[in-house]
């Protein structure tokens, strides 16, 4: 939103470039379990990304992640720790790499699924060839998200 | 009262936290089918990488354990009927039936399905149940090859399976090219496919014992099949079952009956070495 006014505010050709500043899945660089800059170059939505995070479509993060403050939603998986409390143990920076690539993370053995990148297994779906799990914008929502888990919530 | 609920809210999700933990181990219990006990653990063939195989039956919730262990309400019993009719009816231009060659299943047929898929010298490959019978239409009575999960091919399937039933699971391996075929099956089992890169043993031996969703993962066994389900009330076929697995990975599927899945029946099948064949089996 905040993004959108500022385009409005600024000469067309600026705003352009304020758009391509989308890092493309082959361009982000995790450095030391980090990728400091945001994907869009803008803050997410953590409402929004509560709902990524839920939807079985999208993050179906719950596939294997108990996060009791979406308890509201059916089915939390223990496949993997509760993200309760996930950012205390890490900062953003980490939490986008995580979610951008587990892989480059934590191991390559890792079953969590790289949101963010093309580098997948092998015959994808021909209709989602090339295409990432998660949109720059939803890798962002979901780390806004992400970030609001502290504490004991 | 903000306060209130976000107590409520933090209860129910520790009650339903502490559910799933409460059944998140394959259950301790036996399974007898028609006064018949069912070898539901056993110790894992060498190589392995359990030490000890488990039969889906353990990981599945309470009642639908009961419907696979009563005959009676077993709606699976109902493609074992189907399949025997099939079996004493005549088809194709040389007017047979597999009761004219084969006769009384349940002596011919008895133990037979437990020891599948089995190399075919002739056909130079790996063969299943499902591909046996259409060998024996198109060969020795003339008549068409059943389409894959042809209702027909189901039943038959369960039928012949189920003179099994409490047999062991047994391959040879030692049979023309199987240990090949076996080799390239593990090699598929660990390639990880599709958008969500994962591969069977992301499932079916990482997280094996955990809840992914709501779907408690078993060791992805295949002793029991074709089962019946009651997400779809109908029997779903091995094949029609790996496809459907493959397909949540976000990939193409390959075909039934191909190379690909017939390697991974091999191996999966050895993975269930020496578990009761409980065709048919009663799943969600
Ligand atoms: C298929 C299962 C699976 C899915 C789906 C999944 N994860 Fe994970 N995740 C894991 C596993 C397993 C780990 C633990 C690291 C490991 O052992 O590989 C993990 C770890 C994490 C961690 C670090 C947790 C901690 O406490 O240290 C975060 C954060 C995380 N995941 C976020 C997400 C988000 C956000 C999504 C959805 C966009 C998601 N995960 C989807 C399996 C999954
Ligand atoms: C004309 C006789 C004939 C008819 C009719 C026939 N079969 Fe066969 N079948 C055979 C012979 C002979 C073999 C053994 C040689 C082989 O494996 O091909 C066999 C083998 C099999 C086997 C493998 C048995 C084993 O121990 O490996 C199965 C299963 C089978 N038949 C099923 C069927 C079914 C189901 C039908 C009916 C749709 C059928 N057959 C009809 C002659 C017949
Ligand atoms: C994303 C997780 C996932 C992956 C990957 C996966 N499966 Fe499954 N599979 C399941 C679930 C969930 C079930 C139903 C519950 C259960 O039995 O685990 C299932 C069931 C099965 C069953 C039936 C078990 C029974 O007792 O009825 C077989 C066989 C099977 N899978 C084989 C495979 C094979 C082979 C692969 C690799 C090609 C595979 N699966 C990949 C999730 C997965």
């Amino acid at each position: 939103m905040k993004r959108f006014l500022t385009c409005v505010a600024v000469p067309a050709f600026l705003c352009s470039q304020a758009a391509a500043v989308e890092i493309a899945p082959d361009a982000v660089k995790i450095d030391e379990m980090k990728v400091s800059q945001s994907l869009t170059g803008a803050t997410g939505n953590a409402e929004e990304g509560a709902k990524v995070l839920a939807n079985r479509g999208l993050g179906n993060c719950l596939a294997c992640h108990v996060v009791t403050p979406l308890a509201k939603e059916q089915f939390h998986g223990n496949v993997a720790p509760a993200l309760d409390g996930v950012a205390d143990r890490w900062s953003e920076a980490e939490l986008r790499a995580i979610v951008v690539d587990a892989k480059r993370v934590f191991s390559e053995e890792t079953v969590m699924p790289a949101f963010y990148s093309l580098d997948v297994g092998i015959n994808v779906r021909k209709d989602l060839a090339g295409k990432t799990i998660l949109t720059a914008q939803q890798v962002e929502d979901v780390v806004a998200y992400l970030t609001t888990l502290k504490g004991s919530n | 009262m903000k306060r209130l609920s976000v107590l409520l809210l933090v209860s129910v999700a520790s009650i339903s936290g502490l559910a799933v933990m409460a059944y998140a181990d394959p259950v301790d219990d036996t399974l007898t089918i028609d006064d018949r006990e069912m070898i539901i653990r056993a110790k894992a063939p060498k190589g392995h990488p359990f030490d000890e195989v488990l039969s889906g039956w353990l990981f599945r919730e309470s009642e639908t354990r009961a419907t696979e262990a009563d005959s009676f309400a077993n709606p699976g019993m109902l493609a074992v009927e189907r399949g025997e009719e099939l079996w004493n009816t005549v088809d194709g231009s040389m007017g047979k039936s597999c009761s004219s060659c084969h006769n009384d299943a349940s002596a011919t047929m008895k133990d037979v399905g437990a020891h599948f898929p089995k190399w075919d010298a002739k056909a130079r490959k790996p063969v299943n149940i499902e591909m046996k019978i259409n060998d024996c239409r198109t060969e020795r009575m003339g008549a068409e090859p059943y389409k894959f999960d042809a209702e027909e091919q189901v039943a038959l399937t369960t039928y012949i399976k189920h003179q099994s039933l409490g047999t062991p699971v047994q391959i040879d391996l030692s049979e023309g090219e199987m240990q090949s075929w076996w080799e390239k099956g593990k090699e598929l089992y660990y390639t990880r496919t599709g958008q969500l890169d994962f591969s069977c043993a992301s499932c079916h031996e990482k997280s094996m014992g955990k809840f992914i969703r709501a779907d408690h993962l078993s060791q992805g066994q295949v002793n029991g099949f074709p089962t019946y389900r009651f997400n779809t009330a109908g029997m779903v076929s091995l094949h029609n079952r790996f496809r459907g697995c493959i397909r949540d990975t976000r990939a193409e599927m390959p075909k039934a009956f191909s190379d690909e899945l017939m390697a991974l029946e091999v191996y999966v099948t050895w993975r269930g070495t020496g578990l009761s064949v409980e065709t048919p089996a009663v799943r969600q």
